[in-house]
């Protein structure tokens, strides 16, 4: 069976007096992808961004109830440790203009000043870009530029700056949605591969793109966790009738 | 650091019982030691910022303080002023610093005004666009002394010409060259404040008049100047607040007269010019005391016009935005 | 308006083309004029001699302009070892500080400082380091011109990181990087671009300057580089030839106004480059 390795328990997020995300209550399984659907401001960005510690980096920002990763909790973490642990790819891909490819796969050890010698720093980025699929595509251009590679190897060198982190579990927030059909399929088939070595939680409002992809899935719906399971039930014979309603696309 | 919202009692027991690891979540300014320093060292240069500007108020005043207490309101309104026997009446420079500036601003108006509307509405792009634009970068970019230096031997010959021709005292130097000089000097900056405001005169305005048969001429007197009329009139201001704190180019050219100016050919001193001249050689305290008055003066005018000028601005990109 | 015929009307616009256009290039003339009269009068000065001797008194031969060209150079590198560093953390400051009581007061601030006239610099300058000193110095000329230049460099500082998208500062932060090294070894390189534009034009409007020099700087015969004795400087050795009563001297000015000018343009020049060449684009 699989083992927990975060457990989500009474959450909720507010941005001021507004309340975002109501007593979420969640166990994500180690090495499996879950994912976390719902329609448009449901609260599914903030949920993850709740489990890296970025929501709080708003003004106002306020969360109640704890998330534990292996029974410790985050929140009385330093949240600069927390991101260490657990990684995160936007939406847009975002690589940082003014480095190199081989910068940015590093840039979480680079910005942080933590130093190595080239041997490893040279594995580091060929073990990480290997993992993000990217290796064979950049190998002979490391030390130029990110701006040059399409939106789909730029989201690919994001995964491997992220994952350059060894992070436990790596955060995907909507990964595909600025990206054409065949870098979504690339993208998709390597979530396949990464949950072998990290848990994956990624937010998607593509159906399908869950449907495909995820172990188990988390249905949003304005701030509160409606359904969870695994994705193999969901899909077919959902248990709430707002879980239905949803994915027969009644509402968007 | 003060923009974290601050927790009342209520919202209080919402919260996670953190354990003693770390505070509360903050915003950005978090609670990691390193950034609370960087924060600090922040905060401290903006308060830096505003101290510098308290100091300069404050030692303006304090070394006016002499001949504030000595002359009082007087100091406006007499119009002697001679260091040797001690007497110091600012009203000759007031008098040549609004002369000077407000005919500058005349002089330079029209040809302000006619950049405004040819870059903002004849020709926006293309090569004379760049070229007049180049011209009035070039313009602004040219230091007041050599301006100063160029009107001494080039200007001063042609105003001494037309001053004999009209029959006045051939000087060269005095109010009428300072203000040509002038002129020159500031038209950059309500060229460029008023190309902006012209360009944002939204098209479809412009198109219902065209439409109705109106021809260019009239949308630019009926349609665009008075749209963009806030913006230009603060761009008249941000002139004149540059003309008025002018100091080389004037020095150079207005004659260094202490007395009142009697027409548009007369010798004079501005404000600023008064100062450049004599500041160096001042010794008596009532003396050095006057003419800090009068930089003092000049610091409160310009900032008024300008402040005035900035708050139209603002107001006018608030209203944009809001469009 | 329905009392003109057309024609009357169509006079009316093409005439008032041809009085833009013709006001708009005549403010060109005094342009050209100044460029003319300074190439004509200056290139004839301009020799290896004039720029490595040091001023001569009157009726020798040979005066030049190396301590003015060195004085100006240490006084710009002053003012900016002065004014940076307290320039870009306010306009770091700012761009962090959206809102907030204190941000709006600073900005006021910097607003009025930006229209501070020149020689009330030098007045401050004056009573601050002249008085205290006790003697003139290149050091309170560099205070007053590093006045003058902080509000540019703070204004373009705030505006270039403003246009920084925050996903750059998100990508960074996720990745478990604390804040400060956020802001300075992203954000900060992203937009150094244009808070390098911004000290080059601030630096470009200061080279100029004379006003606030006059009682500070003072200007002076020798070659000194050390800070806290007078210094000379391009403008004030202009101002101080031209309104000279000998022609030689009036020479020399057009000389170094030659030089001054070409100056101020290559900085201008080089900060518009700087923005071309180097600005990241997003």
């Amino acid at each position: 069976m699989e083992s927990t390795i975060l457990t989500i328990e009474d959450f909720s997020a507010y941005f001021g007096t507004n309340q975002v995300l109501n007593n979420v209550n969640l166990s994500v399984a180690q090495k499996k992808v879950t994912a976390i659907m719902g329609p448009s401001g449901c609260g599914k960005t903030t949920l993850i961004r709740c489990i890296n510690r970025m929501h709080e980096l708003v003004p106002a920002a306020q969360v109640s109830g704890r998330i534990l990763l292996h029974d410790k909790n985050l929140y009385s973490m330093n949240p600069i440790i927390v991101r260490r642990k657990i990684g995160m790819v936007f939406q847009k891909p975002n690589p940082f203009p003014t480095m190199s490819i081989y910068d940015n796969v590093i840039a979480g050890y680079k910005l942080n000043g933590i130093r190595f010698g080239k041997r490893e720093r040279d594995e580091i980025v060929e073990e990480s870009l290997k993992r993000a699929a990217l290796w064979g595509e950049v190998k002979d251009n490391l030390h130029r530029k990110g701006t040059f590679l399409s939106g789909g190897q730029q989201q690919r060198l994001c995964i491997a700056r992220a994952l350059a982190m060894h992070p436990e579990i790596l955060l995907l927030d909507e990964p595909t949605s600025a990206l054409d059909p065949k870098a979504t399929a690339h993208i998709e088939e390597l979530i396949a591969e990464l949950k072998k070595q990290v848990t994956i939680i990624i937010v998607t409002h593509n159906i399908a793109q869950a449907a495909r992809i995820s172990d188990f899935t988390a249905f949003i719906y304005l701030g509160e966790l409606v359904e969870y399971g695994t994705s193999e039930k969901m899909f077919t014979v959902p248990k709430d009738k707002r879980t239905e309603e949803y994915l027969t696309g009644k509402f968007g | 650091m003060t923009n974290q919202t601050s927790l009342t009692k209520s919202e209080n027991t919402l919260r996670s019982q953190p354990t003693v690891e770390t505070e509360s979540p903050s915003s950005t300014d978090y609670a990691y030691p390193p950034d609370k320093m960087f924060f600090g060292l922040l905060n401290f240069s903006a308060l830096c910022t505003i101290a510098l500007l308290i100091a300069i108020f404050i030692t303006l005043i304090v070394h006016s303080l002499p001949s504030l207490k000595a002359f009082g309101i007087t100091f406006l309104l007499k119009k002697t002023w001679d260091p040797v026997f001690g007497v110091f009446g600012a009203l000759p420079f007031l008098i040549g610093t609004l002369l000077t500036s407000f005919l500058a601003l005349a002089i330079s108006l029209p040809f302000s005004l006619s950049i405004a509307i040819f870059l903002g509405e004849y020709f926006r792009e293309g090569t004379a666009s760049s070229l007049l634009k180049s011209a009035v970068e070039l313009l602004a970019g040219i230091p007041s002394v050599i301006y100063g230096f160029w009107g001494l031997f080039v200007l001063v010959p042609l105003i001494r010409i037309v001053e004999m021709k009209l029959g006045v005292a051939p000087y060269g130097i005095g109010i009428l060259t300072s203000a040509v000089v002038l002129a020159i000097m500031i038209i950059p900056y309500s060229a460029s404040l008023g190309t902006e405001v012209i360009q944002l005169v939204p098209s479809d305005l412009k198109e219902a008049a065209f439409s109705l048969g109106a021809t260019r001429f009239e949308v630019i007197g009926k349609i665009i100047l008075p749209f963009a009329r806030s913006g230009i009139v603060a761009g008249i201001l941000l002139s004149l607040g540059r003309a008025l704190g002018e100091t080389m180019a004037v020095t150079m050219v207005i004659g260094n007269s202490n007395f009142l100016p009697t027409n548009i050919f007369s010798p004079a001193n501005t404000m600023a010019s008064v100062i450049a001249n004599e500041f160096a050689e001042a010794t008596e305290t009532i003396y050095v005391s006057s003419l800090v008055e009068v930089g003092l003066l000049l610091f409160i005018v310009t900032m008024l016009v300008n402040l005035i000028g900035k708050y139209i601005i603002n107001r006018m990109s608030v209203r944009v935005h809001h469009e | 308006m329905n009392n003109y015929t057309l024609s009357l009307r169509i006079i009316k616009d093409r005439g008032f083309k041809t009085l833009v256009i013709l006001f708009s290039f005549i403010t060109i003339v005094p342009l050209l004029f100044i460029l003319f009269h300074i190439i004509k009068n200056g290139i004839g000065v301009i020799s290896w001699q004039f720029l490595t001797s040091l001023p001569k008194p009157v009726g020798e031969v040979g005066g030049g302009i190396a301590n003015a060209i060195v004085g100006t150079f240490i006084l710009i590198v002053m003012s900016c070892m002065l004014s940076i560093p307290l320039g870009v953390s306010a306009g770091i400051y700012l761009s962090e500080r959206r809102e907030g009581w204190l941000a709006s007061l600073v900005r006021l601030s910097v607003d009025i400082l930006q229209g501070i006239p020149s020689i009330v610099m030098g007045i401050l300058a004056y009573t601050w380091v002249v008085l205290s000193l006790g003697t003139f110095s290149a050091f309170s000329g560099s205070v007053a011109l590093g006045i003058m230049m902080l509000p540019i460099i703070v204004r373009s500082t705030e505006e270039t990181l403003k246009l920084i998208p925050e996903m750059l500062k998100e990508a960074s932060l996720s990745l478990g990087v604390p804040y400060y090294r956020t802001l300075l070894k992203v954000i900060l390189p992203a937009g150094a671009s244009g808070i390098v534009t911004g000290i080059l034009l601030s630096v470009a409007r200061v080279a100029g300057e004379t006003a606030p020099l006059l009682f500070t700087a003072f200007g002076s015969p020798f070659m000194d580089v050390n800070i806290f004795k007078p210094v000379n400087s391009l403008p004030l050795v202009i101002f101080n030839y031209a309104t000279s009563p000998y022609p030689s001297w009036h020479q020399l000015a057009w000389g170094a106004s030659l030089v001054l000018v070409g100056m101020v343009l290559t900085l201008n020049f080089s900060a518009k480059l700087v923005t071309k060449r180097w600005k990241v684009q997003f």
